[in-house]
């Protein structure tokens, strides 16, 4: 029974990946249908006035710096959620080779485009 | 109601005379108050000795009698022919564990798994007996008594699929029992225990499937104490960050 070597323990570096699946899930449950009823329902169907998604009017939103972080954060917090998703569903799946890559390919993507959705919200502003 | 028949399929396996496991199918007369155990007893002692399988308490107390139950983990003496009849009935040992023996199987990673969690509570100090019990609310009490409840039966184990896929797992039961102490005022084991609980192994390897929760049969909820174990292993983390140890 006695273990002649002590353990080490190691610790996971899951509770940032965790953190940003959380907040973005709860993102995508409490945001995503108002943000689908209005984009894809309520506008197109001229209910709110085909006015409110015009050019002018989301350029301003997204230029401003307040419009930028929530643009930001609905982008990028979903896409965090999703792939870490992803990344555990590849390993119930049966996926057990190469988690390294795995997990470089799906955050290194969330962190791409994140960074990608942050450069371009820069530039306009 | 003795005229009604039931049939009890049973997964033999006796190493010494079968390669692999085979499906064994017996006739009992039907009874509305007999349980699972009961048939397999009623089996035993009128059809054939040979069949093995775990039991003590008979009330569930014991959590020696857990098996599949037509492919769902339960114990056999909590569960009654009633709950299957006129269907047939599968009995299967439980998943995910080696097979010792017909429907007895190894708890030896399980019962390793409780053990190195250190299910015991460990005291600031040693107190003197003259100096009294250790106080605690009801309130205190409340925090902790529910993952409390567990009798290590195992079929939160046979239910995860991620214990299914890696053994390494700590697992429903013995993550839940470390909620169980830490949560515990008495306790202040917590530091150790959460070296446990912050690996990949430990809480990390959960993926909030929830099966653990529905086939418990005490309500203990494994999968809640592991969310709040979660939230303390990302508290623990970000204290790390700023004072590494
Ligand atoms: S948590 Fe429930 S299912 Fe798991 S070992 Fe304890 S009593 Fe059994
Ligand atoms: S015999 Fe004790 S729990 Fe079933």
């Amino acid at each position: 029974m006695a273990e002649t070597f002590e353990k080490v323990y190691k610790r996971s570096h899951e509770p940032i990946f965790w953190g940003l699946f959380g907040a973005g899930g709860m993102l995508t449950a409490f945001i995503s249908p108002a943000m689908i009823l209005i984009t894809g329902v309520l506008v197109p169907l001229g209910l709110l006035g085909h006015e409110t998604l015009s050019y002018e009017k989301v350029h301003v939103f997204a230029t401003s710096w307040y419009g930028a972080i929530v643009l930001f954060i609905l982008i990028a917090l979903p896409l965090w959620h999703t792939l870490h998703r992803i990344f555990h569903g590849l390993h119930d799946l049966g996926f057990h080779k190469g988690r390294d890559i795995q997990q470089v390919f799906c955050y290194g993507f969330a962190f791409a485009v994140s960074v990608f959705v942050g450069t371009i919200l820069l530039q306009m502003a | 109601m003795t005229d009604n028949i039931i049939e009890i399929g049973i997964l033999r396996y006796r190493p010494e005379e079968d390669d692999k496991p085979v499906m064994q199918t017996y006739e009992i007369p039907y009874n509305d108050e007999m349980s699972i155990l009961e048939a397999l007893h009623y089996i035993k002692d009128h059809l054939d000795s040979t069949v093995s399988f775990r039991w003590s308490c008979r009330m569930a107390i014991c959590g020696s009698c857990g098996m599949m139950v037509n492919g769902i983990p339960k114990l056999g003496c909590k569960v009654f022919l009633r709950d299957y009849y006129p269907k047939k009935v599968t009995l299967e040992p439980l998943a995910n564990f080696p097979i010792e023996r017909d429907l007895v199987v190894v708890m030896d990673d399980f019962i390793k798994k409780l053990e190195a969690i250190k299910p015991h509570i460990i005291s600031k100090k040693k107190k003197c007996l003259t100096e009294g019990t250790h106080k605690q609310t009801p309130a205190e009490m409340e925090k902790y008594q529910q993952f409390a409840m567990c009798i290590n039966c195992g079929l939160c184990y046979a239910a995860c699929p991620q214990y299914a896929l890696d053994k390494k797992f700590t697992g429903p039961a013995a993550l839940a029992l470390i909620a169980r102490y830490n949560r515990d005022n008495r306790d202040a084991g917590a530091a150790q225990r959460m070296e446990i609980v912050n690996q990949e192994e430990g809480v990390w390897g959960c993926t909030f499937v929830g099966y653990c929760s529905v086939v418990c049969p005490k309500d203990v909820d494994p999968a809640a104490a592991i969310q709040l174990l979660k939230i303390d292993s990302a508290k623990d983390y970000l204290i790390g960050m700023f004072k590494p140890d």
